[in-house]
């Protein structure tokens, strides 16, 4: 990692020339809700001045960047008696600026699941290594709850990374690409006082957090509380309407299709982004459905998000964005559903008594 | 056609509207892209919009519209008889539709607010699974001929016929809208079957449910939604009885 100050001006100068040359994503101001906020996505910019640097949180991630909504995987065709395949990963080189910590540490544990695995995922290694990311870090919002997850600060995983010191950023340069960019702009290197100020910015980020989520032990609390109430309770509020998990960074979740062309010559396979909350997540062939119950597809989406699964080493994923308790229409969210399991659980051990009743 | 050895007959197919505006059918012939394609895949024995030929060979029949005369009940129970398989074709089939809204008066009220002193003869208005068995809905107001042209081609290659099982939502945030209730508005995107790529909301139009329920929708969370959001009752029952989907639900 190489550290350099920039001033303010000069660096949207550098975001400037990098978006008019290059396909660049930022934040941008979409509407205004009914309580009069801002309402932020990921959009396609052109300039600097289209960027919101003052955004709060994107409503989606930036995860379709990566991990499309819908992704053609294969394609085939049919000739006489034979018939071909072509897979194809290409991916156009892409900016994407403005990314917070906890959304960097979203796409490594995106990394860790899909290219760390044992099968390693070629179509999202394409996106990835395409796509251009800068960081941005902001205070939280009264909602965050990433310091919990300790996704608060992020060491790796982009390309480039600005923490705000005042008039100037504190970058972090994490690759030969932005080191080279950069050449052309100017930066100098970090005296004794920036990084003072870097280190107070990150005390501040650090100490400026609202919402704090008891997770320690929560795996094990999960495994427990399997047959806990607590997931009818909100199960019965559950919409089963899959928004947590489109907007959520690291809900990774899939369906695949396939189809016929009209010309019944080619089909395609395609893979598109489900939610284990949807009604027919757990369908199979024959009618089946392993889990038919709001409550049961609450509890798997859960037990993904804060107990982990096999493939990624049985580490929580959520990082913190509370992005799925913004979006919730049922109000259903990471704090309370945990905290309302941690009760269960202090409710339980309180009650059970001490050693078995002699008969 | 042959395809890998199978060999695929093209579909015996006849379209009727009812009591519509038979834009649904209309969409069958819209798409230009694939048309050619499309229409190689079917033999059209019947369809007044595109063909004055007029066959009655046909194995399936789509029913566009709803019922609301006796002789309509008449052709119906008709065409019955003949098709194999036969699809309620739009929101009117498979609902009742915006037609259902004449079910609020009676049907005196309603023939003399609209023609007057002449004598009209009509019948509450009914979907068309109330008249006779139905066998495939397809609904949307109108269809997507996306998805009809997917259901075409399942029906001619044998294979099974689906369409989506959640709701809305799904779609339009795909579409990275905002979602309309954070802009005020009660949309019915929660409880409705997707399948139209959110094309209402997306315009920022709430959904209406042209689609119907969605399956094992949460209605008591939906209600619970709107009445804690403050939002207006009466608009939510306008809401739903639109299309005349969500009959069985509502409150």
């Amino acid at each position: 990692m190489i550290y350099k100050i920039i001033s303010k001006a000069e660096f949207k100068r550098f975001i400037d020339a990098l978006v008019r040359s290059n396909s660049s994503f930022g934040p941008r101001m979409v509407d205004t809700d009914s309580r009069g906020e801002a309402v932020y996505q990921f959009q396609p910019v052109s300039s600097v001045d289209e960027i919101a640097f003052d955004y709060t949180r994107t409503a989606s991630s930036a995860k379709h960047f990566f991990l499309p909504f819908r992704q053609e995987l294969s394609r085939f065709h049919f000739h006489d008696d034979d018939w071909d395949q072509k897979v194809s990963y290409e991916a156009d080189p892409v900016v994407l600026f403005g990314l917070r910590a906890c959304d960097i540490s979203a796409l490594n544990i995106l990394d860790d699941v899909l290219l760390n695995g044992h099968f390693p995922s070629a179509y999202y290694l394409a996106k990835r290594k395409n796509t251009f990311v800068i960081g941005m870090d902001h205070l939280p919002l009264p909602d965050c709850f990433c310091k919990s997850m300790n996704h608060h600060t992020v060491p790796t995983g982009f390309n480039l990374f600005c923490s705000d010191i005042g008039d100037e950023y504190y970058l972090a340069i994490n690759s030969s690409k932005a080191f080279n960019f950069l050449r052309e702009f100017e930066t100098r290197d970090p005296q004794y006082d920036e990084n003072c100020r870097l280190a107070e910015r990150r005390k501040l980020i650090s100490s400026s957090f609202r919402t704090e989520i008891d997770v320690t032990g929560l795996p094990a609390i999960l495994d427990i509380e399997f047959d806990s109430p607590v997931w009818k309770k909100w199960g019965d509020k559950c919409l089963s309407c899959g928004t947590c998990a489109m907007v959520c960074p690291t809900c990774y979740c899939y369906s695949v299709e396939e189809s016929f062309e009209s010309d019944l010559q080619s089909s395609s396979r395609q893979k598109r982004l489900y939610s284990c909350n949807l009604v027919d997540f757990a369908a199979v062939a024959g009618g089946h459905n392993f889990r038919p119950k709001n409550g049961d597809r609450l509890k798997y989406r859960y037990y993904h998000q804060h107990r982990g699964f096999a493939e990624n080493a049985n580490q929580q994923i959520c990082v913190g964005c509370n992005r799925c308790g913004k979006a919730c229409l049922a109000g259903i969210n990471p704090k309370d559903v945990i905290n309302d399991l941690r009760l269960e659980k202090d409710t339980c051990t309180t009650s059970v008594s001490s050693s078995p009743a002699r008969s | 056609m042959n395809q890998q050895g199978l060999r695929f007959e093209k579909l015996k197919i006849a379209s009727f509207d009812f009591t519509c505006c038979e834009g649904c059918q209309l969409q069958l012939a819209n798409r230009e892209s694939t048309l050619a394609d499309f229409l190689r895949l079917i033999d059209i024995r019947n369809f007044r919009e595109i063909s004055s030929e007029q066959h009655d060979d046909y194995d399936i029949a789509l029913i566009e519209g709803s019922i609301s005369r006796s002789d309509e009940v008449e052709r119906l129970l008709a065409i019955r008889r003949q098709a194999k398989v036969l699809v309620a074709f739009g929101t009117c089939a498979c609902f009742g539709g915006v037609n259902s809204l004449k079910n609020r008066v009676s049907g005196e009220a309603a023939v003399s607010e609209v023609y007057g002193e002449i004598k009209v003869e009509t019948l509450p208005v009914r979907r068309i699974s109330e008249v006779v068995k139905v066998d495939l809905s397809i609904p949307g107001c109108p269809v997507a001929k996306e998805e009809v042209e997917r259901i075409i081609i399942s029906l001619v290659t044998g294979s099974l016929v689906t369409l989506p099982k959640y709701p809305v939502c799904v779609e339009c945030k795909a579409a990275l809208n905002t979602c309309l209730f954070e802009l005020g508005e009660i949309c019915l995107g929660p409880i409705t079957r997707a399948g139209c790529h959110a094309v209402c909301t997306t315009g920022k139009t709430p959904c209406l449910g042209c689609r119907g329920p969605a399956e094992e929708i949460n209605m008591e969370a939906f209600l619970h939604l709107v009445k804690e959001r403050g939002l207006s009752r009466s608009d939510l029952q306008e809401k739903l009885a639109f299309y005349n989907a969500f009959d069985a639900f509502t409150p």
